[in-house]
């Protein structure tokens, strides 16, 4: 039995204080420092409320931030289309530009920072908690044998899911609430022909996008999730408990079924799950391989951790089953899917980048020009850094080497979301530090506590799985 | 049964016996399993074992014969290189210098900004090369030529049978001893 050591606690209760401070700090300046841009949101909001000022709305609008934008935009939108001149085009770089001008003018990008953090956060957290899962449920699927000795660890890392799945439907309500604009097509008006803010293109997709059924997509995810770890982890209980072989192999059978279920679900939850909260972030931009690329991310940032967890173990002398061969294939998995996650990312990219229209390049035009930075670092951290290190077999085989590649590529997935995240929910006013790393840091603590005390109530080795033997003598 | 005996029997024909310079104990076995622990208690003993065939690639047997780590995987990162640098200088020539292209309308005329339409086609000749020299390095290495004679001393390895070939150290007896003890079927 795995015992949540006392140092291992105070690590996590410090993360958890550090990330204290850094949440609260995160609400606290931000109000502070752009408290000027924040009222002025704020106002416009409330005017925007009352139907009857949205002429002075509009005015002031394009008197204050407007103005800004406006050129801002204008100037952005022309380098991205083609510089022959085209009558058509012209037009409607023009109408892209008024749109902006008034969505910078109607919430400042900057006020949408904390929430956008703690989304971020909760996001990257969520993804490694289900994409843990979904490795749990293809293991069952796939009637693999070699992981059984890793199964404990994934069901462990699965039952984090709720915490930042809440933590994101919250900041989805608040979204809708419009206490803060993260979602840009949730503003208000946006949907409505004539008002100030109407844009058509949203318009155009306001039976997908609206807030009563996205939040009710959002809760349906978190039950049906939930509920399918919480299956999984009770067949694996009674799975333990069985005395009989009929009985070991019906509750196999029974986990084998239920992993199927929730594979043909998340096969369709992933996708509609990473429209929903991250693509809806752009709201006019739009990729038919972006659930894919999503999963990618998610799910080697969550082979990651199951290795790095399992290293823990070991280091601590639990776990005496798994050994240099689990690691080696758990190794493969993380050098195969990081070079899986590059290709998604590149064909997304490179077929854009290819027919260079106008509506799907400034999705990469930001990123480029504003975010080239931490752009930039998580492709290095992605691909060329995981696939270098961890090419060779020996180096698979050495805990030392994944640590660090593992370290990189969870570091990489990080900024990868962050820059998924924040071009669409603060644009330009964005800023990396310690208050986001602070709340990576709560979210780390957090992990480390709920992970580990459910990695203390069963044993760490299934002890009725069917091919726990095949398991035990797995060698490659 | 029949069939088994004739397709033996054509095989041997091509069968070319190798001169016996060191003497040595050829033993048969039929099961993977029985092999595998007869080598480590061969070996133990301080015996050479000069060489095993089987019908089929056998888990572990390299590891339990003590051999080297291949050195391929290395050789295939060099090609893998070289297929890079083929794709890197082929289109830099073809697409930049030699006939200049307009890449979906966007005439920079340069190849770090045109790159992402030839990531393809490095992939591909990344792999096309790693692959393809990887295995006539093999062939090479292992002396495989078309026309080559058969080295295998018993036609049997190649269906359903493991020989292993032990060089004799002091008494030929207490080797073929060993080797019975351990589950040898047959010794030659």
């Amino acid at each position: 039995m795995f015992e949540f050591s006392n140092k291992a606690k105070r690590f996590s209760w410090i993360l958890m204080a550090i990330g204290a401070v850094a949440l609260v700090m995160n609400f606290m300046t931000n109000d502070a420092a752009h408290g000027d841009a924040d009222g002025h949101g704020t106002e416009m909001h409330a005017e925007a409320a009352h139907g009857s000022d949205h002429g002075a709305h509009a005015e002031e609008a394009h008197d204050g931030h407007g103005e800004e934008a406006h050129a801002e935009s204008h100037g952005e939108h022309g380098e991205a289309a083609h510089t022959e001149s085209n009558d058509e085009h012209t037009a409607m770089q023009a109408e892209a530009g008024h749109g902006h001008a008034e969505e910078h003018a109607h919430h400042s990008p900057a006020a949408n920072k904390p929430w956008s953090r703690l989304f971020h956060n909760s996001f990257f957290f969520m993804a490694i908690a289900l994409g843990s899962l979904f490795f749990l449920a293809i293991q069952y699927a796939a009637q693999a044998g070699w992981s059984v000795t890793s199964l404990r660890i994934m069901e462990a890392i699965a039952t984090f899911l709720p915490i930042p799945l809440i933590v994101m439907i919250i900041i989805a309500g608040l979204g809708v609430g419009h206490v803060h604009h993260m979602w840009h097509w949730m503003a208000e008006g946006i949907t409505e022909e004539g008002s100030a803010t109407y844009d058509s293109i949203i318009a155009g997709k306001a039976a997908y996008l609206n807030g009563p059924f996205f939040m009710a997509r959002l809760v349906a995810y978190l039950i049906v999730w939930v509920l399918f770890a919480r299956i999984l982890r009770s067949l694996s209980r009674r799975a333990d408990e069985a005395s009989s072989t009929d009985e070991k192999w019906a509750v196999w059978r029974k986990s084998r079924n239920m992993s199927a279920i929730f594979l043909v679900i998340f096969a369709v939850t992933s996708s509609t799950m990473a429209w929903d909260l991250i693509m809806s972030l752009d709201p006019h931009w739009f990729s038919t391989l972006f659930g894919w690329y999503t999963f990618a991310g998610m799910f080697v940032s969550a082979v990651t951790v199951i290795t790095l967890v399992a290293i823990y173990l070991k280091m601590n002398g639990y776990l005496p089953e798994l050994n240099q061969n689990h690691l080696h294939d758990l190794g493969k998995f993380m050098f195969a899917f990081s070079v899986f996650w590059t290709y998604l990312w590149f064909s997304q990219y490179m077929l854009i980048w290819y027919s260079n229209i106008p509506e799907e390049v400034t999705y990469y035009m930001a990123r480029f020009e504003e975010y080239s930075g931490p752009f930039l670092t998580m492709l290095v951290l992605n691909f060329i850094f995981p696939v270098l290190v961890m090419m060779s077999r020996d180096s698979k085989r050495n805990q030392y080497f994944v640590i660090v590649a593992g370290a990189a590529i969870l570091l990489g997935h990080w900024l990868d979301h962050f820059v998924m995240i924040m071009p669409g929910s603060v644009g330009t006013e964005w800023s990396i530090g310690w208050i986001d790393f602070g709340i990576c840091a709560l979210y780390a603590g957090a992990f480390i506590q709920v992970v580990f005390r459910s990695l203390e109530k069963l044993p760490l080795l299934h002890k009725n799985h069917p091919m726990l033997a095949e398991s035990k003598l797995h060698h490659i | 049964m029949d069939t088994t005996n004739t397709q033996t029997e054509a095989q041997e024909a091509h069968v070319e016996k190798p001169v016996r310079e060191i003497p040595m104990v050829r033993a048969l076995f039929d099961d993977d399993d029985v092999l595998l622990k007869s080598v480590a208690a061969i070996r133990e003993k301080g015996y050479k074992i000069q060489e095993v065939f089987t019908p089929f690639p056998v888990h572990g047997l390299d590891h339990a014969l003590g051999l080297k780590g291949t050195r391929i995987a290395i050789a295939a990162f060099m090609y893998g290189l070289l297929g890079l640098s083929t794709a890197i200088a082929m289109t830099y020539y073809m697409m930049i210098i030699d006939w200049p292209m307009n890449i979906g309308g966007k005439p920079s005329m340069s190849w770090g900004e045109n790159m992402p339409a030839f990531v393809p086609i490095m992939f591909e000749l990344t792999v096309f090369f790693a692959a393809h020299l990887m295995v006539w390095t093999f062939f090479i290495r292992n002396g495989l030529y078309p026309g080559r004679k058969a080295m295998n001393p018993d036609p049997r390895t190649t269906d359903d049978m493991f020989m292993m070939e032990v060089e004799v150290l002091g008494e030929r007896e207490d080797l073929e001893g060993l080797l019975k003890e351990t589950g040898a079927v047959e010794l030659q």
